[in-house]
């Protein structure tokens, strides 16, 4: 059976610097991920990163992953991308599926001394009248279809969410020859960084703040949208409403992270609203109430990739070290990266996630949670 | 001559401004959530941060560039892209057309990372507030 000190579940920012840091302390690590390759959601990325220069800010998503995968395999990490991890079973084993084999041997088992679960997030969705037509998807969908396949969703798009995901994804469906007739969100103001909303103001688009979406109308797919403001409780107001005609509608209303894998670990869980709902409690080591089990990224509260790549990073340190493995060095290299996170968390975006943080902390500390002191 | 005219209004965490200014103009600090500042007189024009601003929110503009008349430098990521002699809409931070101006010249520089810069001229009044231009039909 394949033997490994760490195992690494899911390819994105936080995975990858996990498997680095993890790898670089000496341990032998396998990253794992269920698409056809690594980096998560920055292949879907066009744009250039916000961020600090450490975190590679300047670069456009697609590149940051080819520099973090190249870094990995330079490590000597083993990377398994189309295999999904399905599961724990008794005594430490792993069964893992590939999806790039059909024969007997696509389904195997291996052990690891420790596990990092950076599984991402999910987007949400919101229900309303004419929600199941073709036409109304996620913007997460639509990043995909056009960022990845090269196709286009559709010609004229409404977004509902003004965060920097339906913001970032309105200008790159811009960009690839897409009309987007408006950003909708009930929030009184702008949700996502300014700097990006006004990629779409200059261009023209509408951001009808106070307003949500109402109904969508079609017979065989989106053909209009009716929108319309909303009062203190979010309830559509009377009169207020309009029609756009559209073809496709963007959800882009936040996400929530992938707890499964976490909750099939025993991993105890919290609700923070304020980092997307429910999510394993951790402490600053990112070590779970099950000792053998490390989160990060968007799994650990959802927040953004530069986070997610040092929160990784301090989940490999942590996780390597709990196997015996990493020098002196370690030490500086943890402040530096909870210096580096606090920063990050900081400003009027950041400063809730950092409260939001200090709170699961806190909790992690009032259970008992934490990890092997290093 | 040019000078670099920043519009970063929120306390957000991005620095590529000030490492891609080869003089030192712009500084951001070590808390990367501080506003940019400028030193207009180590500013020399060279346009790098105009590309590199991932909010593109960097902007050069040379308020002497004929009598009368000011040169702006923005970032442009949409086809086709426009060439020098045109004349297009110039539009503000929120789309309202300003003015007519008139392309100068478009920048595609490696060290830009695919990101085209414009050089528009336009009216000395409209200087300070020209951010974009027009969508140009499709070809």
């Amino acid at each position: 059976m394949k033997c490994a000190d760490i195992l690494v579940i899911g390819g994105g920012p936080g995975g990858l610097g996990a498997a680095i840091e993890a790898a670089k302390a000496g341990a032998s690590v396998l990253l794992v991920d269920e698409n056809p390759r690594m980096g998560g959601q920055l292949y879907k990325q066009i744009h250039k990163f916000f961020g600090s220069q450490t975190h590679y800010a300047g670069q456009r998503g697609f590149d940051i992953a080819d520099t973090l995968i190249a870094e990995a395999a330079r490590a000597g990490v083993e990377l398994l991308p189309q295999t999904r991890a399905l599961g724990c079973f008794d005594e430490g084993q792993f069964a893992l599926l590939s999806l790039a084999n059909q024969d007997a041997t696509r389904l195997r088992t291996m052990k690891a001394r420790r596990v990092i679960l950076a599984t991402g997030a999910k987007e949400n969705a919101v229900a309303f009248p004419g929600w199941t037509l073709p036409g109304v998807m996620t913007a997460g969908a639509a990043q995909t279809l056009a960022n990845i396949y090269g196709v286009l969703p559709g010609k004229r798009i409404l977004i509902l969410g003004s965060g920097n995901v339906g913001l970032i994804v309105g200008y790159q469906l811009m960009q690839a020859g897409a009309q987007v007739l408006g950003i909708v969100d009930v929030l009184p103001s702008v949700h996502g960084y300014e700097v990006h909303a006004a990629k779409l103001r200059r261009a023209n688009v509408p951001i009808y703040l106070g307003s949500t979406v109402v109904e969508a109308r079609g017979e065989t797919r989106v053909q209009q949208v009716i929108i319309g403001q909303v009062d203190a409780c979010f309830q559509p107001i009377e009169g207020t409403h309009q029609t756009i005609e559209c073809d496709t509608v963007l959800l882009a209303v936040g996400l929530s992270p992938r707890t499964e894998i976490a909750a099939m670990f025993g991993c105890d869980m919290t609700f923070e609203r304020r980092l997307g709902g429910l999510m394993p409690i951790h402490d600053e080591t990112m070590c779970t109430s099950n000792q053998t089990i490390y989160v990060c990224g968007d799994l650990a509260g959802v927040e953004e990739a530069s986070t997610a790549l040092d929160e990784g990073r301090l989940a490999g340190i942590h996780a390597a070290a709990a196997c015996g493995y990493g020098d002196e060095a370690r030490h500086a290299r943890v402040a530096a990266l909870q210096s580096s996170l606090n920063t990050l968390r900081s400003g009027m975006h950041g400063q809730p996630r950092k409260e939001a943080k200090n709170d699961i902390l806190q909790l992690a500390h009032r259970k008992g949670i934490v990890g092997e002191t290093i | 001559m040019r000078k670099v005219f920043i519009d970063c209004p929120q306390n957000i965490p991005c620095n590529p401004c000030q490492f891609c200014c080869p003089t030192s103009a712009i500084t951001i600090g070590e808390d990367i959530t501080n506003p940019p500042q400028v030193n207009l007189e180590k500013c020399i024009g060279c346009g790098r941060c105009v590309a590199a601003c991932p909010g593109q929110a960097c902007f050069l503009v040379d308020t002497e560039f004929h009598p009368g008349i000011a040169s702006v430098d923005f970032p442009y990521e949409y086809l086709p892209l426009p060439t020098a002699g045109m004349r297009v809409q110039a539009q503000d931070n929120c789309g309202a057309v300003l003015c007519t101006g008139l392309v100068v010249a478009v920048v595609a520089a490696k060290a830009g990372d695919h990101t085209p810069v414009v050089r528009l001229s336009v009216p000395r009044e409209f200087a300070y507030q020209v951010r974009s231009i027009a969508h140009l039909p499709a070809e």
